[in-house]
C-alpha cells in the first residue's frame, strides 16, 4: 500500500500495465519525454522505452485514428488527450470509427483504445479547460464511459479499461488530481492522503466496469453521482445532516443500474448531479432510467443539481460549479414531499 | 463600398455538360521518360517525381524505360484476368441494382488498374485500408465470388452481418479493414497500423487509398504528418480521378498536383499514370520495398479518370460533359494492359473474348449461388439476434435487455 494522488494512481496503472503486457504504448501531446501536463506519464518513458510512451503531433484526430490503426494490428495502445475540451477534433475517428469498428466488419476487426483524458472544473480554466463532455460519448453504442472519483479506484478502473477488449473514454476530474474537492474553494485545498481511497495497492488490481460504488450509506436520499461531485455530495450530506446514500457511478456505460434502483426502492428518493450542462445531460438519462425501473418507489420527483446551460465560465466559475447549497436544497426538497 | 466587379474567386470544373471536353493542356510527359530512384535516395532529390508521370505503357503498347517492372507475362495475364472481372462484376452488380437487388452500388470503371496492380504488387501479409473504390483488392487476394456477392446483397452470408452498405467490404482473412462511409478515417488508421508492425519488428506494410475530394479532409493531412514524424512503413495514395460526386478536383486542391503535398511532409512523393498497369506495380513495389527496408512512408498521387457515376445515386451528366472519358488522354488501363500483351504476342483479341465469357459465366454462376443464402428484398438476412451482437465483444446487460424487449 501506499499514499497516492490520482496523478501518481494513473502512473501505477500505467507502469503495472506496460510491464505487463508489451503491446501496450502510450501516446499523446507531451506525455513522452516531459512526463505529461498533469505529470500522469511522468518516468515512463525512461522506464520502458521512447517506442512504448512518445510524444505526438498536436492532431487530436490524428492521436485517435493512429491509435485505431494500432489496436486494429493487435497493440493495446492508450492515447492521452490533453484535456477532454479538446476532444471534439477526434469526434468522428471516436464515434464513427472506434465505437462502430466491431460492428460493422461483423466482428472481423476491433481497436482495443483506451482515451484518457482530463475533465471538469474547478481549476480557473474556463470554457476550454473545464468541460465534461462524456454526454457525447455515452450516447454513442459502442463505447464504454468511465469516470473515477479517487485514486484506489483510478487505479483499478484504468487497469480494466486498458485489458478491456472494446473501447474506453476514461475520464479523469482534473480537480480531484491532487486531493479530494468537496466544492468549498474557500478552504485550503486537502491531500490524497486524508482520505482513505488514497491508500493504493502498489501491486496489480482491477476493478471491474460496470459496478457502482456506494460511497456511504444512508436511508432518506439516493445522490447519483461521479467524478469530483461524489466529493461536493458527500460533503453536502455531512453539512445538511441529511442521511443521504451517495453512489459513484464509477462507470457510465455501462451503467450499475441494479444499485441504483436497490438504493431508490430503499430511499424513494434521488438527486443527480453532474457538473456538465443539464439539457441532454447524463442525468437526464439517469432519470429515465429510474422511472422505467423503479417509479413506483419514488416519494418524489428527481431532482438534478448541475451545471447551467451555459459554456463553463472563468470569472464565474463558483456560480456555474454545483455547489453543496445547491446539492442540500435539491436533497431538501426531494424529502418535502 | 464594394469595387465593382470584384468578388469572391470561385473555381470551376474545365467542363460541364455541352461543353467540347479538351485535355490538350495537360502535361503529360512521355512513357519512360522519368528515372527510376534507389530505394535509398534522399526524398528531396527526387521532387520532380511529384510534378511529373510515371508511365511505362507507350503509345505504341510497349514497356519503356527504367520503371518498367519487367514482368513475367503471366502476371500481366493475372492482372488482366482481374481487371476484366472487376468490369464484368461491376457490370453485372449495377444491373442487378437496377432491378432493385442491391440497395446501392459503386463501380470502378476506368479506375481497375488501381487496386489490382497496386494489390499485386504487395505481399498477403500487407495490410490493406481501401476506400469504396477499390473492391479489386479482393480478386488479388482470391476472395471467393460468392461472399463478396453475399455482401452486396446483404442475405444471411454477407460477413458483415448485413450491417453496411454494399460495397463496404470487410475481409480479415485478406488483411482488408473494414470500410466505412465516413471519407478519410481509414487513412491515419493505415499510418498507426504501419506504425504498430514497426513497433513489434514486422516487415509487413500498410497502404491506404483516398480520392482527390477525400484529399481536402484533416484526416489527410494527419496521416502524412504521423507517416512522416514517425517514418511509418505505410504507403498513402491519392487516386486523383478528378470527380468527387459532382466537385471537380478543382474544389480540393489549388494548381499545385497532389502529389506535390507530399514534398512538404519530407517522403518520396509520385504521381503516376493511373491507367498504366506496369507504372503503378512499379511505383507500388518501389514504395513497398522501401518501407520494408525501415526507410518510411510513401506518398503516391494516381492519376486518373472516373468513368462512371459517382455510385448508383448519382447522374453524372447532370455536372459534366456525357462522354468526358472518352476524351481521357490517358485511355482505358483495361484496353492498354490487354494491347501491350498482344503487342508482345501474349495475347490475342480471341483469348480476351474467350477470358470474357468465362468470367461472365463465372459471374453469373456466382450470382446464383450467393442468392441461394438470402436475396436484399426476401431474405434471410442475419438473423435478428445479431442486431445486438458486436457492439461490444459481449453484449451488456441494457442491450441484452433491448433484444427481448424486441422480442428475439
Amino acid at each position: 500500500m501506499s499514499q497516492m494522488n490520482i496523478i501518481q494512481a494513473v502512473n501505477s496503472a500505467l507502469d503495472i500495465i506496460l510491464e505487463k503486457d508489451s503491446n501496450v504504448c502510450i501516446f499523446g501531446e507531451d506525455v513522452g519525454y516531459f512526463g505529461g501536463v498533469f505529470r500522469c506519464t511522468d518516468g515512463l518513458q525512461a522506464k520502458y522505452g521512447k517506442h512504448r510512451v512518445f510524444d505526438s503531433p498536436l492532431a487530436e484526430g490524428g492521436i485517435v485514428s493512429t491509435a485505431i490503426g494500432m489496436g486494429i494490428n493487435g497493440l493495446r495502445p492508450v492515447a492521452e488527450i490533453q484535456f477532454a475540451d479538446y476532444i471534439f477534433p477526434a469526434f468522428d475517428q471516436i464515434t464513427n470509427e472506434l465505437a462502430k469498428l466491431r460492428y460493422r466488419s461483423g466482428g472481423e476487426y476491433s481497436a482495443p483504445v483506451t482515451i484518457r483524458t482530463p475533465s471538469g472544473g474547478g481549476i480557473r480554466g474556463g470554457h476550454y479547460h473545464s468541460q465534461s463532455p462524456e454526454a457525447y460519448f455515452t450516447h454513442t453504442p459502442g463505447l464504454k464511459v468511465v469516470i473515477p472519483s479517487n485514486p484506489h479506484d483510478t487505479k483499478g478502473l484504468l487497469i480494466s479499461a486498458i485489458e478491456d477488449d472494446d473501447p474506453v473514454i476514461f475520464f479523469e476530474p482534473k480537480r480531484l488530481y491532487n486531493g479530494p474537492f468537496d466544492g468549498d474553494h474557500k478552504k485550503a485545498a486537502l491531500k490524497w492522503d486524508t482520505h482513505p481511497k488514497g491508500e493504493v495497492p502498489d501491486e496489480y488490481y482491477s476493478i471491474p466496469l460496470g459496478k457502482a460504488s456506494i460511497e456511504r450509506e444512508g436511508s432518506q436520499v439516493t445522490v447519483l453521482c461521479y467524478g469530483t461531485m461524489v466529493h461536493v455530495a458527500r460533503e453536502a450530506a455531512k453539512l445538511s445532516n441529511i442521511d443521504a446514500e451517495i453512489i459513484d457511478l464509477r462507470s457510465l456505460v455501462p451503467l450499475d443500474i441494479d444499485a441504483i434502483t436497490k438504493s431508490i426502492e430503499k430511499t424513494g428518493r434521488c438527486v443527480i448531479v453532474h457538473e456538465a450542462p443539464k439539457t441532454s445531460g447524463f442525468g437526464g438519462e439517469l432519470s429515465a432510467q429510474i422511472q422505467e425501473s423503479c417509479f413506483y418507489h419514488l416519494e418524489a420527483p428527481i431532482e438534478r443539481v448541475t451545471g447551467w446551460d451555459t459554456p463553463f465560465p472563468h470569472s464565474l466559475e463558483w456560480y456555474y460549479f454545483p455547489s453543496q447549497e445547491r446539492v442540500i436544497e435539491a436533497m431538501k426538497k426531494t424529502m418535502e414531499s | 463600398m464594394s469595387k465593382k466587379g470584384k468578388t469572391l474567386f470561385v473555381p470551376d470544373a474545365p467542363f460541364r455538360p455541352g461543353d467540347k471536353p479538351d485535355f490538350s493542356n495537360l502535361n503529360l510527359p512521355e512513357a519512360g521518360s522519368s528515372d527510376k530512384p534507389d530505394i535509398l535516395v534522399d526524398p528531396s532529390d527526387i521532387r520532380d517525381l511529384a510534378f511529373g508521370l510515371v508511365r511505362v505503357l507507350d503509345d505504341n503498347h510497349k514497356a519503356v524505360g527504367s520503371w518498367n517492372p519487367n514482368l513475367q507475362p503471366s502476371v500481366l495475364k493475372e492482372g488482366l484476368r482481374h481487371m476484366t472481372l472487376l468490369r464484368i462484376f461491376d457490370d453485372r452488380m449495377l444491373t442487378m441494382q437496377r432491378q432493385g437487388k442491391l440497395s446501392f452500388y459503386m463501380k470502378s470503371l476506368g479506375e481497375e488498374a488501381v487496386a489490382i496492380a497496386q494489390g499485386m504488387a504487395l505481399r498477403p501479409d500487407d495490410i490493406l485500408f481501401p476506400s469504396y473504390r477499390q473492391p479489386g483488392l479482393q480478386f488479388v487476394r482470391g476472395r471467393n465470388l460468392v461472399d463478396m456477392i453475399c455482401h452486396c446483397i446483404t442475405n444471411s452470408k454477407d460477413n458483415v452481418k448485413g450491417r453496411q452498405m454494399p460495397v463496404h467490404y470487410s475481409w480479415k482473412e485478406g488483411n482488408l479493414v473494414s470500410i466505412s462511409s465516413p471519407v478519410g478515417t481509414q487513412f491515419p488508421q493505415a499510418v498507426g497500423c504501419a506504425m504498430a508492425s514497426a513497433y513489434k519488428g514486422e516487415d509487413n506494410v500498410s497502404i491506404s487509398w483516398l480520392g482527390d475530394g477525400t484529399a481536402a479532409e484533416g484526416d489527410f493531412h494527419y496521416a502524412l504528418n504521423f507517416a512522416s514524424v514517425y517514418k511509418a512503413p505505410v504507403i498513402l495514395n491519392v487516386v486523383n480521378n478528378q470527380w468527387a460526386i459532382s466537385t471537380h478536383r478543382n474544389f480540393s486542391s489549388g494548381e499545385a498536383t497532389f502529389a506535390s503535398r507530399g514534398i512538404a511532409y519530407d517522403m518520396p512523393s509520385i504521381r503516376v499514370d493511373g491507367n498504366d498497369f506496369l507504372a503503378l506495380y512499379s511505383v507500388t513495389s518501389w514504395a513497398a520495398e522501401r518501407a520494408r527496408k525501415g526507410e518510411g512512408a510513401t506518398f503516391i498521387e494516381v492519376f486518373t479518370y472516373r468513368a462512371e457515376a459517382h455510385s448508383t445515386s448519382d447522374d453524372p451528366t447532370r455536372y459534366r460533359p456525357k462522354d468526358e472519358w472518352k476524351s481521357w488522354p490517358l485511355g482505358d488501363p483495361l484496353e492498354r494492359l490487354k494491347m501491350h500483351l498482344i503487342e508482345i504476342g501474349e495475347w490475342s483479341k480471341t483469348d480476351q473474348s474467350e477470358l470474357e465469357k468465362e468470367l461472365d459465366e463465372l459471374v453469373i454462376k456466382s450470382y446464383k449461388e450467393a442468392e441461394k443464402y438470402g436475396t436484399l428484398n426476401e431474405g434471410p438476412w442475419a438473423s435478428e439476434e445479431t442486431l445486438f451482437e458486436d457492439v461490444y465483444k459481449k453484449p451488456p446487460r441494457h442491450l441484452r435487455k433491448q433484444r427481448q424487449e424486441l422480442g428475439i
